[in-house]
């Protein structure tokens, strides 16, 4: 028995220690380490804190990561702001024979890759695209207008890509909601406004909590969208990481960059669960 | 309010409003491109000059349909072996890690959790980029010291497959262990007591409990690779797949083979998706 | 006529056919286990004669099931030692062992049908698939579920499942089944049928079970010997019959049947017949098992049926006392009267034969009540 027990254990612990030591734990050390390295005047690497000045000093590049972070929080509650009364709907307005139906359809567009999504809209909202089309047939506009490259288009192609992120982990959470508690609410003199921010909202915390962690984290390392529909204006900061990494080759650099951003990510994330009393655990459930 | 509840008629009408704007919203993107793969003009936009295929099945010099246009049926078929590669793996290291999580006991099983957890909160760049410097690393290393030249540590097919993997097996383990926890212990020692060794009540009765869980999250896993781009445009070699072969083809200008395309990949997405929703309700 | 004295009472005549005939299957020796400080199992023992019937009765908590668990093998006893069909049992894994077992909730294969549940022992013993194919059809004819082989799990009804569960161990032919209160998830009906059912099955077969339940009319109507066990410890090993009449201590008077209970103190005692003056008034005649001393204190257990309700004057052996009605609790063939003492609020129940005779009886009646003195139980409080 006890032998069979150690044997089971291992066949189970060694290829999960394999994947998270060689594709998580030791490459983001060496990303750590590589964001502190530089190559000198002589040609070799040696220890620097340069990268990190280089960002300080440089106001492109906190500018830019200072725009990213906030623009992501903008998407996170745009987002979250959309996808609320849309779970809502389906889980406790509309009846309950078209739940399963809206439901799928909620689903099936996420499916489909991001890219496609995104040039989705570009075809729409490009000067040449579907909307200018409609808008001059109507006699709306004389001229078309370019409507891509603008911030608030990459706001929306942003809040749109990660909408599935919101909606499914809200519907879940409203779901278990006890349609009784509105209703007691409701027959105990509660308005609209009271029983959303009493009794709904509170008890979807966490389905809002673990929505927003993955919205964030998504938009904020997101580089398709505001590559394609921001366009050269987009000033997000994975292009600031891709361009040391596959245009300058300065993966040091790079390697900075990506650290912040990192570090970045997980502050938020960690500031989040904290502040709504969540832990991780509870929210990946 | 909600359905059991009276309610206004203008509450109601704003809500339906509501929802039917978000679902247009939803799918406006998806049908103007399906649409616009079928119309007859050399660029994907309007106005509408009549219904045609070729952007499919032609092999003209001035149109290439998508069935004779070798660079993207090469990336889609590289796309589709990554996919399966990363699949495999991540339903197999994914359903260790729900027995690991779920049924054993270990020191620092709780640290080892969390970084299991990882991956689901650093960015898909970051990932892709730590990879890649780490696989750097590694093939210099092996050749600076031993000489030998490993081409795994190379941008290419098998890093593209591993950075996906890394965070997609993060996903299965989370499914799996989800289904893992509603599992009856009891089942186990009774499989045990009519004469069943572990290997037997592992393969027999948990796996086969599990199975609906491990090919559901499979099939998500398959889709999550096939569309991954922000991990994969770190790793990616010479052999692109379909979604940074799309990118650079959006990049600099677009033809409407690229609906074609998306088309397809639409109407086949839709079907796994559909196929796997229509298996696991009828499991459940 | 002459009547040749027997050699040897009943009792020991059992237990020397038990030793010299029948074959023991299951022989469990001072087996204890402990959870850390808590001692599950305390120095248990006992012997299950080959096709005999065994129950261990206790509430729950009382590591019944862990028992149980010890000799299916899948928890290791701290100390004891278990054998089966005279073979140690220590270090042998559960699937291994000539046992099986049938779990409360059952646990049959969901993913699989009824054929492939029975077949599954089989098939891990690496049998022919015309073997099993044959076996699994004729267990299924025996627990009268012929044809119901490719039904699925969630197809059937509770009093099928249950026969399922059983037909699955016993396809195995174990040397020992044992079976974990199964019948606990059935509703009161379907429950007073399978006792029934599962009794004649076991007679049918003539497989040694080893059966625990918390229910005592399980245990008594099914068993030939049956074990009350109480935090750990098996307080008394017997025949249902006289679990029920002769009880070995306080606790089996109280678990099994219902039993009123007064305390009082010996004034004396001789030749195995004490009076006793209770604490709540009544001076009480009755049998002793043990020589008792004046002045101890003592448990007097009596049976709701052994108080009669008016008795008649002549009968001169009785205990006679007056009590006042609270209730009548009418319950069909078990209805009782709901009463306490003249001067003391204790509650007493008092079985109420339905023979119209005592219809008259109301509540707050004042009524006499008599015993007699061999159906007394007495313990000395220790």
């Amino acid at each position: 028995m006890k032998n069979q027990k150690r044997w089971g254990l291992f066949f189970f612990l060694s290829p999960v220690l394999l994947w998270l030591f060689l594709l998580i734990v030791l490459p983001h050390i060496d990303l750590l380490a590589m964001s502190f390295r530089i190559e000198n005047d002589d040609g070799q690497m040696v220890w620097s804190l340069s990268n990190y000045l280089n960002f300080f000093e440089e106001p492109i590049y906190w500018l830019t990561f200072v725009r990213t972070a906030i623009f992501s929080i903008l998407v996170t509650f745009l987002t979250f702001v959309i996808a609320l009364p849309v779970a809502f709907y389906i889980t406790k307005v509309v009846a309950p024979k078209f739940q399963g139906f809206l439901l799928v359809l909620l689903l099936l567009p996420f499916w489909v890759s991001e890219l496609v999504r995104v040039y989705g809209w570009m075809i729409l909202l490009r000067e040449s695209g579907v909307i200018n089309h409609f808008l001059i047939k109507l006699g709306l506009l004389n001229q078309p207008i370019e409507m891509l490259y603008k911030d608030a288009t990459m706001i929306l192609g942003l809040v749109y890509t990660s909408m599935l992120f919101m909606v499914v982990p809200i519907t879940s959470v409203l779901d278990s909601l006890d349609n009784s508690l509105i209703e007691a609410a409701y027959d105990l003199g509660a308005n609209m406004w009271t029983i959303l921010f009493k009794i709904i909202i509170p008890h979807a915390t966490p389905g809002i909590v673990s929505g927003s962690i993955v919205v964030f984290m998504l938009t904020l390392g997101n580089y398709l969208t505001p590559n394609l529909m921001g366009g050269k204006n987009s000033l997000w900061f994975t292009e600031q990481i891709y361009n040391q990494f596959i245009a300058s080759f300065n993966w040091n650099q790079g390697s900075a960059f990506g650290f912040l951003l990192l570090v970045l990510s997980s502050i938020v994330v960690w500031l989040g669960l904290k502040l709504t009393r969540q832990n991780l655990r509870k929210v990946v459930q | 309010m909600i359905r059991t509840l009276p309610t206004s008629k203008t509450y109601n009408r704003c809500f339906k409003f509501y929802v039917v704007l978000y679902f247009t919203f939803l799918f406006a993107p998806l049908l103007v491109t399906c649409i616009l793969a079928f119309n007859d003009s050399q660029f994907p936009s309007l106005p509408w000059k009549g219904f045609t295929v070729e952007w499919f099945t032609a092999d003209l010099t001035e149109r290439v349909g998508i069935f004779h246009d070798q660079i993207n049926l090469d990336s889609i078929w590289v796309s589709f072996r990554v996919a399966f590669f990363v699949t495999l793996l991540s339903m197999i290291v994914g359903t260790c890690g729900a027995f690991l999580f779920e049924q054993e006991d270990f020191r620092y099983k709780q640290l080892l959790y969390f970084l299991m957890l990882c991956p689901l909160v650093i960015p898909g760049v970051i990932l892709g980029i730590s990879i890649l410097l780490f696989s750097n690393t590694l093939g210099t290393y092996f050749e600076t010291n031993w000489n030998i030249d490993v081409d795994l540590f190379r941008p290419g097919f098998w890093l593209v497959v591993l950075g996906q993997f890394s965070f997609i097996a993060t996903l299965v383990t989370l499914v799996v262990s989800a289904r893992l926890r509603k599992f009856d212990r009891t089942l186990e020692e009774a499989a045990l007591n009519l004469g069943a060794n572990r290997l037997e009540v592992i393969w027999f009765i948990t796996l086969k409990f599990l199975r609906p869980a491990i090919i559901g999250a499979g099939a998500v896993a398959f889709l999550m690779s096939f569309e991954n781009f922000n991990t994969t445009l770190f790793l990616v070699g010479y052999q692109a797949t379909l979604p940074i072969n799309l990118y650079l083809q959006v990049r600099d200008g677009s033809t409407p083979v690229i609906n074609a395309i998306s088309f397809l990949l639409i109407v086949g997405t839709s079907m796994v998706a559909l196929a796997n929703l229509y298996f696991s309700r009828k499991e459940t | 006529m002459l009547r040749k004295p027997p050699l040897f009472s009943q009792d020991v005549k059992q237990r020397l056919a038990i030793r010299f005939f029948m074959q023991i299957d299951l022989s469990v020796q001072e087996v204890t286990k402990k959870f850390n400080e808590f001692i599950a199992v305390d120095n248990v023992s006992f012997e299950v004669p080959d096709g005999s019937f065994f129950s261990i009765l206790g509430p729950s908590g009382c590591g019944k099931t862990t028992l149980l668990r010890m000799i299916a093998g899948l928890t290791e006893p701290t100390e004891g030692k278990i054998e089966i069909r005279g073979k140690s049992m220590l270090g042998i894994p559960p699937n291994k062992r000539p046992v099986n077992l049938i779990f409360q909730q059952l646990a049959l294969f969901p993913m699989m049908n009824v054929e492939e549940n029975i077949a599954f022992g089989l098939r891990r013993r690496g049998e022919g698939k015309v073997d099993i194919k044959k076996k699994v059809e004729a267990i299924l004819e025996r627990v009268d579920l012929a044809g119901f082989g490719d039904k699925k799990i969630d197809q059937l009804s509770g009093g099928q499942k249950q026969r399922v569960a059983i037909a699955r161990c016993l396809v195995l032919e174990p040397a020992v089944l044992l079976l974990d209160e199964p019948l606990g998830a059935l509703d009161l009906k379907l429950r007073e049928q399978m006792k029934v059912e599962l009794k004649m099955l076991q007679a049918k077969v003539g497989t040694t079970f080893v059966y625990i339940t918390h229910d005592q009319s399980e245990a008594l109507v099914m068993s030939d010997h049956v074990a009350v066990m109480n935090q750990g410890v098996f307080e008394q090993i017997d025949t249902p019959q006289n679990l029920y009449n002769r009880p070995e201590t306080p606790f089996v008077a109280q678990f099994v049947g219902d039993n009123n209970a007064w305390s009082g103190r010996i004034r004396q005692c001789n030749d195995m017949t004490a009076e006793i003056e209770t604490a709540e008034g009544p001076i009480f005649h009755t049998k002793v098992r043990e020589s008792l001393q004046p002045g101890d204190e003592v448990d007097l257990f009596l049976r709701p049926e052994a108080m009669l309700i008016l008795p008649d004057p002549s009968l001169s052996e009785l205990n006679r006392f007056h009590i006042i009605v609270k209730d009548i609790l009418f319950d069909g063939a078990n209805s009782r009267l709901l009463a306490h003492p003249l001067d003391a609020d204790t509650e007493l129940l008092i079985a109420l034969p339905q023979t119209r005779q005592y219809d008259y009886i109301q509540k707050n009646d004042k009524i006499e009540i008599g015993w007699d003195q061999q159906s007394g139980i007495c313990f000395r409080r220790s």
